[in-house]
């Protein structure tokens, strides 16, 4: 009864995701180049699409699977993509609209006047987009073995399939609609079970939380060792991460100038703000209700399986499809921004080295986007057959640590300090991309480890970040002469207000 | 070149935007010209930027940064409660929310606040 409901309700979902994706689509062909020629999209309607975007499996699943099993440090999580929110608001917001660049690749070209420079970011959008993927194919397949008992694999092809069919199709991701509308139903999809859960625990007496430790910060609850250095460096990553993360940059183009872009993005750390309320609701209930989770190792599927404890009946069903409904609205949003964008990365700078160019038909973008596409979406698919157990969000959190290391040094130093130099960017990605990555392959499929190594390598942020940014300043000043020529007119686009209007 | 005869040309004036921005007076040339004195405006207005943009950061950064600290060095923080249930909880569950919510909005009224004054000291002179 439970599984009938929640699959249909995710059936429901996809279907009506199509249906806006290819509706847009059709509307899109006459009014789309009107939309974004002006790019007039209010700020409140690109903030939901933003929020929709940028919630994933991580957020809706596994906030609440961590807070379960390690106790009130997780909260961090949610603070820290939030915070990293507000980083970018105060550091890059507005130059980086006035920038113009579309992606990132297209900023490090245009800022540092160098294709070196752009190749290496370009590996490191489709190195973080596939990081940041693994996770979504994971949840999905998590998700539907736990409502439906089927096999794992398939949630995850069920979300490659659609991902891979509306992006062939065009549709989904240049319309804001459809992500503005997955962020309501994700908001609505947590925040509703979880106002009921808390009213069913006040009824019940409210009952505390047990558990030594887990309660408390700091307590090293659940086996997580060296817990100030581990926070301290999940801060970190989170907090210098969003800004790099390649779904995140192509939003802001919707704004229409860069003071726009500053309100879009205040909008969207209102949104987040309300969200993250609810995910910890499942994790701390969770405690009560669904203690068996934390020893099964399931963690990640509190939130799924919580309103089935809780209520009976039809309640207890429809709460559990409504979950069910938002986390698919996770996975599909999340992957199918990431993938357009790996797949733009893929079809503009990978496919066009020359070994792969002499491959049949790569000749043409279309063909090129698609097959950049198929890839986008097939090796993290894969990877996520091979990848240890670890969990949902902490993944993620790898993704921002690499995004962290490379793009944030990149973006502040590029948009604020005329001295950079091309070589000191480059080092500085290399430098940061080597280690994150590094740290990051190794802690998913040789790991995890204990000790100083497991918290060094398992959260590496905190050593890798300062890293990077050393050695961006310190080579940008042995190479005075690697600064970009037009790093002068470059600094007055990025900052001189709109209202001036130098163009005229 | 060089040893080709030199061949008058007809200047035109062109009509396009850089020509008739050149033709007014003022800053704004300065500005889009990158003459030394607009290249010291806008140095003025990013590092105003900038600084407030760091400041905030570090203040807020500072606050967060304690968080952990308070929680490490005042073990009795650790389980203290307000109306039963834990600070921790209470405080990085809730409270920050509309603390992050608060700096984003004092940032853009500052920084929008900014670039006004840019805009009227430049249209000024």
């Amino acid at each position: 009864m439970t599984s009938t409901a929640s699959v249909l309700a995710i059936v429901a979902l996809v279907i009506v995701t199509v249906l806006v994706g290819s509706l847009g689509l059709r509307l899109s062909r006459t009014t789309s180049d009107f939309l974004v020629a002006s790019r007039e999209v209010s700020p409140w309607l690109n903030a939901s699409a933003i929020g929709g975007e940028y919630l994933s499996a991580a957020s809706f699943l596994g906030i609440a699977g961590l807070v379960l099993a390690y106790g009130v440090d997780m909260l961090w999580f949610p603070v820290g993509y939030t915070v990293g929110y507000l980083v970018l608001l105060l550091l890059i917001a507005a130059p980086l609209r006035r920038s113009g660049a579309y992606t990132l690749p297209d900023f490090a070209e245009m800022r540092m006047e160098s294709t070196a420079v752009r190749r290496v970011s370009s590996v490191l959008v489709v190195v973080i987009g596939w990081l940041y993927l693994l996770p979504q194919f994971q949840g999905a397949s998590l998700t539907l073995r736990t409502l439906t008992g089927a096999p794992s694999w398939v949630g995850g092809v069920v979300v490659a399939v659609v991902v891979t069919v509306t992006v062939l199709a065009g549709g989904m991701r240049s319309i804001t609609f459809v992500q503005a509308f997955q962020f309501w139903v994700k908001l609505v999809a947590i925040a509703l079970p979880a106002v009921l859960l808390v009213l069913a625990w006040i009824r019940g007496g409210a009952p505390t939380f047990t558990g030594g430790g887990w309660a408390a910060p700091l307590s090293g609850y659940g086996g997580l060792e060296y817990p100030l250095y581990a926070t301290y460096s999940l801060v970190l990553a989170t907090f210098l991460g969003t800004m790099g993360l390649p779904h995140v940059l192509v939003r802001f183009y919707t704004n229409p100038d860069g003071r726009t872009a500053r309100r879009t993005t205040l909008a969207v750390l209102v949104l987040l703000s309300v969200f993250y309320l609810f995910p910890p609701v499942f994790g701390g209930l969770g405690r009560i209700y669904a203690p068996d989770l934390v020893d099964a190792g399931l963690t990640d599927t509190v939130v799924l399986v919580l309103p089935g404890r809780v209520f009976d009946g039809w309640l207890g069903t429809g709460l559990t499809a409504l979950v069910a409904a938002g986390a698919f609205a996770a996975f599909l949003s999340t992957a199918s921004g990431l993938a357009v964008s790996v797949a733009g990365v893929l079809a503009q700078d990978v496919l066009r080295i020359p070994a792969a160019a002499r491959l049949r038909g790569l000749g043409d973008g279309v063909r090129r986007f698609r097959y950049g596409t198929v890839l986008a979406v097939l090796v993290p698919f894969g990877l996520a057959g091979v990848a240890g157990r670890t969990n949902l969000a902490q993944t993620v959190a790898l993704a921002f640590a690499v995004s962290a290391s490379t793009f944030c040094p990149l973006l502040v130093l590029g948009l604020w300090w005329p001295r950079l130099s091309r070589q000191g960017a480059l080092a500085a990605l290399l430098v940061g991309g080597t280690t994150a990555v590094g740290a990051v392959l190794v802690t998913l499929f040789a790991g995890p480890f204990d000790g100083v190594l497991g918290a060094a390598l398992g959260r590496p942020a905190a050593w890798t970040v300062p890293l990077a940014f050393a050695t961006a300043i310190v080579v940008s000043r042995a190479t005075p002469q690697g600064i970009p020529a037009h790093t002068a007119t470059t600094m007055v686009r990025l900052h001189a207000p709109e209202a001036l209007d130098l163009t005229r | 070149m060089a040893d080709k005869p030199n061949r008058r040309v007809a200047v035109t004036h062109p009509r396009t935007a850089a020509a008739r921005l050149s033709g007014r007076r003022g800053v704004r040339r300065d500005l889009h010209e990158q003459t030394p004195l607009g290249e010291v405006l806008l140095r003025s207005l990013r590092r105003t930027q900038l600084r407030l943009a760091l400041l905030l950061a570090a203040a807020f950064g500072t606050l967060l940064a304690l968080i952990p600290l308070v929680f490490q060095w005042i073990p009795g923080t650790r389980d203290a409660t307000v109306a039963e249930l834990p600070v921790g909880w209470l405080l990085l569950g809730v409270a920050i929310f509309p603390l992050i919510c608060l700096v984003g909005w004092l940032y853009v009224r500052a920084a929008e606040r900014n670039e006004r004054a840019f805009t009227e000291l430049v249209d000024r002179s």
